[in-house]
């Protein structure tokens, strides 16, 4: 099955600042072993949501909304696409990933056809 | 540690059953709860072959490390549901397995010295020495020599194939036989046997290298590669496809890649896999018949998969030489993913990728390919020659493609009378259901098509 893994790191999603070098390196060091497993299939960090639009869908209207958006615990700051054999191994995986805050949330690609 | 009896150990063995029922007979596994036993399996299936791997380097042999590792297992059901999982689960399965393989190393030396009563001087301390030093060290020289192991060639194909699975994919032996369509106790028998026969032959943990790690490697590619197409054309059975199995290849493939991303021909074959298993949805229509790539609905590729495929052909293409024959299949398959329907499809190129096939690795059923993409280029009556050439050939004579394909030009050339009679004849010769159905209809259609005419 293959599963996409949402990173919500709260505030740090919004830090204009990236990582320091050590937690670069432990974040690399868990990557190469998920790469190594074969697990990983995919995967980004995502500028801030200040860099970021948001398009509202109301009847024939659409809406441009320009980041930052206010609900920060529910920002994503980077995915991951796993190919796993069950949500248990997935969710083993993840708790090995080298985060000290955040919420992070696997959720089953039901359907992965087409773009 | 406490002694795990074999009951116990077979239980332990058969952990795995998806829906999390227990395996009857096994004391052991009823008392774990549920979703300790589910983290379990998890863990298991993470750590299963890093673990057997590990300690084959150790002990030298696959059925020793693999019961070691079962001994390992059945200690984290007795312990864990009770004391919780531990922080680094690989680390305590493995320093368990450790403590008894040290054991049974210390046995196997009392053993052997009281056998060879010689003096010669034991060189047993430097052994041990290595031994603490060598479980600490990478784990990817382990997996590899794990891989070269399972797959040597002593073994015949089935026993390869069914023994990856079982200590690379650390899939049950209920899993492989679910997914071969063999009853359960013939896999556990193939494995048994796979292991007896590399203990006969003297088959120890090694890497190879030079020309022996050519070939070796190459045994390697051909077992994972089967793995993958019998999930991706059943040869028998209900299903058309198989995925469950096409996604253990693709990992296998996956993890070799990494282990060894210097060799073009394991990029070539997950470059294959990966086009080809970006089809998995679009080849099977809505009532689980079969739909061939020239009639798939080219939105439900999987493009993710289409581009992990296309990068790996190009990370063998860059690693240089030669295209080698997983290589080349992968360009065909790029050809047909590169082009937005079918009718935009480079017929002329993929002749010539055949072409290059047919020389590097001769096969009827290249040819037969072959025909097929001459067909398209240069039109059905130049297919239709090259493929005639081919009736005559022993190893096509039960082949159920050759008919099909013979049938479908026949069709294109408006012989629908003999087109029918070869679809008919493709379809007493398939084993798949889903693709003696499909067979039959264009029977159908032929003799339709001929009453019309």
């Amino acid at each position: 099955m293959r599963v996409l893994v949402l990173a919500k790191e709260g505030e740090r999603s919004e830090a204009a600042t990236p990582p320091t070098p050590a937690a670069m390196a432990e974040y690399q060091k868990f990557n190469e072993e998920l790469v190594k497993a074969g697990v990983v299939v995919g995967a980004g960090r995502l500028s801030p949501s200040s860099q970021g639009k948001r398009v509202r869908f109301d009847g024939r209207k659409r809406t441009v909304i320009d980041g930052p958006f206010a609900e920060t615990k529910e920002l994503v700051a980077g995915y991951w696409l796993w190919q796993v054999r069950s949500l248990d191994e997935a969710i083993e995986w993840l708790k090995r990933a080298p985060y000290d805050g955040g919420i992070f949330e696997i959720r089953e690609v039901s359907q992965h056809e087409g773009a | 540690m406490r002694s795990p009896s074999t009951r116990a150990r077979e239980g332990a063995l058969a952990i795995g059953p998806r829906q999390g029922e227990a395996p009857e007979g096994t004391g052991h596994v009823e008392t774990v709860p549920a979703d300790a036993h589910r983290a379990i399996e998890a863990i298991w299936r993470i750590e299963s072959a890093r673990l057997i791997a590990g300690l084959a380097r150790l002990v030298g042999d696959i059925g020793t490390a693999e019961e070691l590792a079962q001994d390992a297992l059945v200690a984290a059901l007795e312990q864990w549901p009770v004391s919780g999982v531990p922080e680094r689960p690989g680390a305590w399965l493995m320093a368990t397995a450790k403590h008894r393989a040290t054991d049974l190393i210390r046995r196997r030396k009392t053993l052997e010295r009281k056998y060879e009563k010689l003096g010669r001087d034991v060189e047993g301390d430097q052994e041990s020495k290595d031994l603490d030093t060598a479980i600490d060290e990478e784990f990817g020289d382990d997996l590899l020599g794990l891989i070269f192991m399972a797959c040597h060639p002593v073994l015949s194909k089935d026993a390869r194939v069914a023994l990856t699975l079982r200590v690379l994919g650390g899939l049950t032996t209920e899993e492989i036989g679910r997914g071969f369509l063999v009853p359960v106790s013939s896999i556990a028998q193939r494995i048994v046997r796979a292991k007896r026969t590399l203990t006969e032959a003297h088959v120890r943990f090694e890497l190879p290298s030079g020309p022996e790690r050519v070939a070796r490697l190459a045994s390697v590619l051909e077992v994972i590669y089967l793995i993958f197409n019998e999930g991706y054309a059943a040869t028998a059975g209900e299903d058309w496809v198989r995925p469950a199995l096409c996604e253990e290849a693709l990992r296998l493939g996956r993890i070799l890649a990494e282990l060894v991303p210097t060799e073009p021909e394991v990029h070539g074959l997950v470059a294959l896999m990966e086009i080809h298993a970006s089809r998995l949805h679009a080849r099977v229509g809505p009532s689980g018949e079969p739909v061939l790539l020239l009639d798939q609905d080219r939105a439900r590729w999987d493009r993710l998969l289409v581009s992990r495929g296309l990068a790996a052909l190009e990370r063998a293409e860059r690693l240089g030489g030669a295209m080698g024959p997983y290589a080349l299949q992968a360009a065909i398959a790029a050809c047909h993913a590169r082009a937005a329907t079918a009718a935009e499809t480079d017929w002329l190129r993929m002749v010539a990728l055949y072409d290059a096939l047919a020389e590097l690795a001769p096969s009827p059923v290249v040819e037969l390919n072959r025909a097929v993409a001459v067909g398209m280029a240069f039109g059905p009556a130049a297919g239709l020659d090259l493929v005639d050439a081919l009736v005559p050939e022993p190893s096509l004579k039960a082949y159920h493609l050759l008919p099909a394909v013979r049938g479908d030009l026949l069709r294109k050339l408006g012989r629908f009378e003999e087109a029918r009679a070869e679809f008919e004849r493709a379809a007493s010769l398939t084993q798949n259901v889903r693709e003696r159905e499909l067979l039959q209809r264009r029977a159908a259609e032929c003799a339709a098509e001929r009453m019309a005419g």
